[in-house]
């Protein structure tokens, strides 16, 4: 059945943009992708928007839809009312290239600043032996299709520009876990390194990360919350390691 | 206009950041050249993602009698011996070793009870033979093999301080020409999507690795990038493609809602046991068991469901059969009026396993499902049909080092190449094709460069490549590329789809140069800056290009064999199966040429029993019993 959305999509550039007001057709079992890509072929040719699969396993989609970061392809239109309108704005957190589209190699640079998976040097192809239980923890975490809605939407970064420098974001925690629960990785220091090289002390666990994924990952309580707990246990003491933090970012430190 | 291009010079540039992309790229690394990656969308987002299943690899793990011989007697069985038989014996017996290497870099697929690789059940193997990770095989694949340029950057960046020395990606570049100088590869030519700045690349060789053409069809599985970029380069640059005619119909699409009609359903559902049934209920694929495969396939429930409990002593059940067959079975129920709905057929795996199983084994499926349809698969039924998955045609090439045919310094691996899976692809074989043949392109291409060297581009080629670009901004009010995709999109579906005639061919050859002369003068609005109308233009120049290609195939091919259905043709002639379709392009349009297949040696001939042969070919064939 089709009916008439009236949607506010934002277009601009880097320097200058505002909300646009369209209205378009729609029908039902459509996702929000669907009818951005009918804008495109019907009223604005050139509305720059990031998609690929369409089904919600690449992750090149996402956008923030009436605020909150979402992937356009796995959000249907019946979720709004007839009346509602329908704002879509790109990532905050990232700089705007054009319309939805931003400039994500933010994380890129993090994922190069994360040491890599090192197998054993003695076990050679084919050798390896893994329990299914042992490699289900890391393969949660390697669900992530790196959409970056949880980078987009956690506010140590949202916010907070001058944080992104010492601070990898969601993503690469659950990156850290996986590798730290790998059962044949031999790099043993990766959480003290998520806490002294990729900022992991500055996330204060309000889950907003695991809200927003749609791998479903639970991001704080089966990684963040592990590496912190086992961080501090092997090295912190906790009171003095908040007193750090806070005056670290006062710039006191 | 030609001063403000970006320049690079690279030893190797592969196009296409897939799995066979990036491990061609990992190979030229490591034997110590520089390559570029270049990539249409973001690193790591390449279609490859979407698989689902698993990666065919005879390692044996579940069922120790398997071995290379079987695979490759299986790849050749599912391709209605139409394959490349070398590119089928070298995929057979380095498969397990790629995917070995994978977990060395990391990846983490699921066991079994003796904490090895477990493998799965899949149309058209004998034995349980994919690798898999749940049904999300294809992520684990590229995120492993990105994880692993990763990794390869970071040394370098410790050794150099800078991590891009030696591999750097240029995510977001659409490349428009192969360039090519004295007769043989100089480099690519593109421009950033971003921002419409062109780049020039001189390498002496280049991989091409792009994938598949299913954008050309209107229902499909494939995503935005699935343009035939790589068919149509190769094309232009003057290298052949092979039985562009066969393209795979995946059996398993949802169809409903709309909106995510051809988005595909993972064969793991049915090798997990879910049957088909029509809108009768009945279990319809005992009807459509062909002859060649009675041996194979159960023709009873009983026998078929005891299958799963006992796979020494039953045949499989016919839901299993290779994807063309369960495809051509779907449709015709479809077209008897035993449809549902919605124009499908129902899948139901609901019934043999758990919901906690379903949602452990499929768990994709089950959020795709849930989330796009409203269906919970682990109480109902999906409606599924078929859906265009995949082109076996592609650039003709040598089997041992991917040269694409024809244009030195040229080499193509993945879905993109032609020849491995004959005229249809098994299921898990696509996701271990990538890995074998992207490396052979790699070794092949650092062999290349290491004896040619440096290939300089001239001025003048940079002028002309820089002049196409820049067209599509000098004309106003021509045709709008979104259109003229749509049109050709229905001109495909309607008239190359499963099911094919003379008539239905002719028209649709008509149809398209109608629509390829139309689209020299298409016209775009807005600037360069990420301008999707501006990027359609290209794609849809190289989707003609395709879509000519496989109907002209199709139009010569008279018989019906794997992903080629003629209505006025039906059943396999053992004669059309010693002929390749040749295309080749000279700057208008795109010609065919027969070309006898390669002869199967003796050695892997007699692999085969000689009654199995003997349904596919020829009697002179039989008796001259191999090439030797």
């Amino acid at each position: 059945m089709a009916r008439t959305l009236k949607l506010r999509i934002w277009r601009g550039n880097d320097e200058d943009g505002a909300l646009q007001d369209v209205t378009v057709e729609g029908n039902n079992g459509e996702v929000v992708l669907d009818i951005i890509h009918r804008v495109q072929a019907t009223q604005m040719g050139d509305l720059a928007v990031r998609w690929n699969c369409k089904a919600g396993k690449c992750g090149s989609c996402s956008m923030e839809i009436n605020g909150k970061p979402r992937l356009a392809c796995m959000t249907q239109i019946s979720a709004y009312g007839e009346d509602e309108v329908i704002t879509i704005t790109p990532l905050r957190a990232f700089p705007v290239i054009k319309d939805l589209v931003t400039d994500v190699s933010f994380n890129y640079k993090k994922a190069l600043e994360v040491r890599a998976y090192e197998h054993p040097v003695d076990l050679k192809p084919g050798e390896a032996r893994m329990e299914q239980v042992d490699v289900e923890r890391s393969q949660e975490f390697r669900k992530c299709i790196e959409c970056f809605l949880c980078q987009d939407t956690c506010h140590v970064i949202r916010d907070h520009e001058e944080n992104k420098k010492s601070f990898a974001g969601p993503r690469f925690f659950i990156r850290i876990a996986e590798l730290d629960m790998h059962p044949l990785d031999t790099l043993r220091n990766r959480k003290q390194t998520a806490q002294s090289e990729h900022g992991l002390g500055m996330c204060n666990i309000t889950k907003c990360c695991t809200e927003v994924c749609p791998e479903h990952i639970r991001i704080t309580d089966n990684a963040i919350i592990p590496m912190k707990e086992r961080v501090v246990d092997v090295k912190y003491d906790p009171l003095r390691w908040l007193g750090s933090v806070i005056r670290k970012r006062d710039g006191i430190l | 206009m030609t001063q403000n291009i970006e320049r690079h010079k690279y030893d190797i540039v592969v196009i296409g950041a897939g799995g066979a992309g990036l491990r061609a790229a990992v190979e030229a690394r490591e034997a110590g050249l520089t390559v570029a990656i270049v990539c249409k969308s973001l690193f790591g987002k390449a279609h490859t993602v979407m698989a689902e299943g698993g990666a065919a690899a005879s390692m044996g793990n579940v069922n120790e009698k398997d071995n290379w011989m079987v695979h490759f007697r299986d790849t050749m069985r599912g391709g209605k011996f139409l394959n490349h038989y070398r590119m089928a014996e070298l995929h057979a017996k380095e498969a397990p070793d790629r995917i070995w290497e994978l977990e060395t870099w990391g990846a983490l697929f699921d066991r079994t009870k003796e904490g090895k690789i477990s493998q799965r059940n899949f149309g058209g193997h004998e034995y349980p033979r994919l690798a898999h990770v749940g049904d999300r095989t294809g992520l684990e694949l590229i995120r492993t093999m990105q994880q692993r340029i990763v990794a390869l950057q970071q040394i370098d960046g410790r050794e150099t301080g800078n991590p891009e020395t030696n591999i750097r990606v240029f995510a977001e570049v659409t490349i428009t020409e192969i360039l090519k100088e004295n007769g043989r590869v100089a480099g690519a030519y593109g421009y950033r999507r971003e921002n419409g700045v062109e780049v020039l690349f001189e390498a002496p060789a280049v991989v091409i690795a792009t994938g598949g053409v299913g954008k050309t069809f209107k229902i499909t599985s494939n995503s935005w990038e699935g343009t035939g970029d790589g068919h149509a380069l190769a094309l232009k640059a003057g290298a052949n493609l092979v039985d562009m005619e066969f393209l795979q119909f995946h059996p398993t699409g949802m169809v409903w809602p709309l909106s995510v009609k051809g988005i595909l359903v993972t064969e793991s559902v049915r090798g997990e046991g879910g049957i088909l049934t029509n809108s009768l209920g009945e279990r319809f694929m005992f009807k459509y068991i062909p002859d060649v495969f009675k041996n194979q396939y159960a023709d009873n429930v009983e026998e078929a469901d005891r299958w799963y409990i006992d796979q020494d002593n039953n045949r499989r059940p016919p839901e299993l059969l290779p994807r063309d067959e369960v495809a051509r079975a779907i449709n015709s129920e479809v077209k008897a009026g035993r449809g549902t709905e919605h124009g499908g057929v129902f899948l139901d795996v609901s019934k043999r396993l758990s919901a906690e199983i379903i949602k452990k084994r499929l768990p994709s499926m089950w959020h795709q499902f849930y989330e796009l349809a409203g269906v919970d698969i682990t109480k109902e039924a999906m409606e599924v049909g078929p859906t265009c998955h995949y082109v076996m045609g592609g650039v003709e090439v040598n089997p041992d080092t991917a040269a694409a045919v024809g244009v030195d310094g040229l080499y193509a691996a993945g879905e993109v190449a032609g020849g491995m899976h004959g005229s249809n692809r098994l299921g898990g074989n696509s996701l271990t094709d990538l890995l074998v043949f992207g490396r052979r392109a790699g070794m092949g291409a650092v062999e290349y460069v290491k004896s040619h060297g440096a290939n300089p581009v001239t001025d003048s080629t940079i002028e002309k490549a820089t002049t196409r670009i820049a067209a599509p901004f000098t004309r106003t009010g021509g045709e709008n590329a979104y259109s003229l995709h749509q049109e050709l999109q229905e001109i495909t579906h309607n008239l190359v789809g499963i099911i094919r005639t003379k008539a239905e061919l002719t028209e649709a050859i008509e149809k398209i140069a109608d629509i390829r002369k139309r689209s020299a003068n298409i016209s775009v609005t807005g600037d360069r800056m990420f301008n999707p109308g501006f990027h359609l233009a290209f794609d849809l120049d190289n989707m003609l290009l395709v879509a000519e290609s496989t109907a002209k195939s199709a139009l010569l091919r008279e018989e019906s064999r794997g992903g080629h259905t003629r209505d006025d043709f039906p059943g396999m002639n053992p004669t059309w199966r010693q002929v390749n379709h040749i295309s080749s392009f000279d700057g208008t349009k795109v010609e065919i040429k027969a070309q006898p297949l390669p002869v199967l040696p003796k050695e892997l001939f007699d692999l085969f029993d000689i009654h199995e042969l003997e349904k596919y070919m020829t009697p002179q064939e039989i008796a001259k019993g191999g090439s030797n």
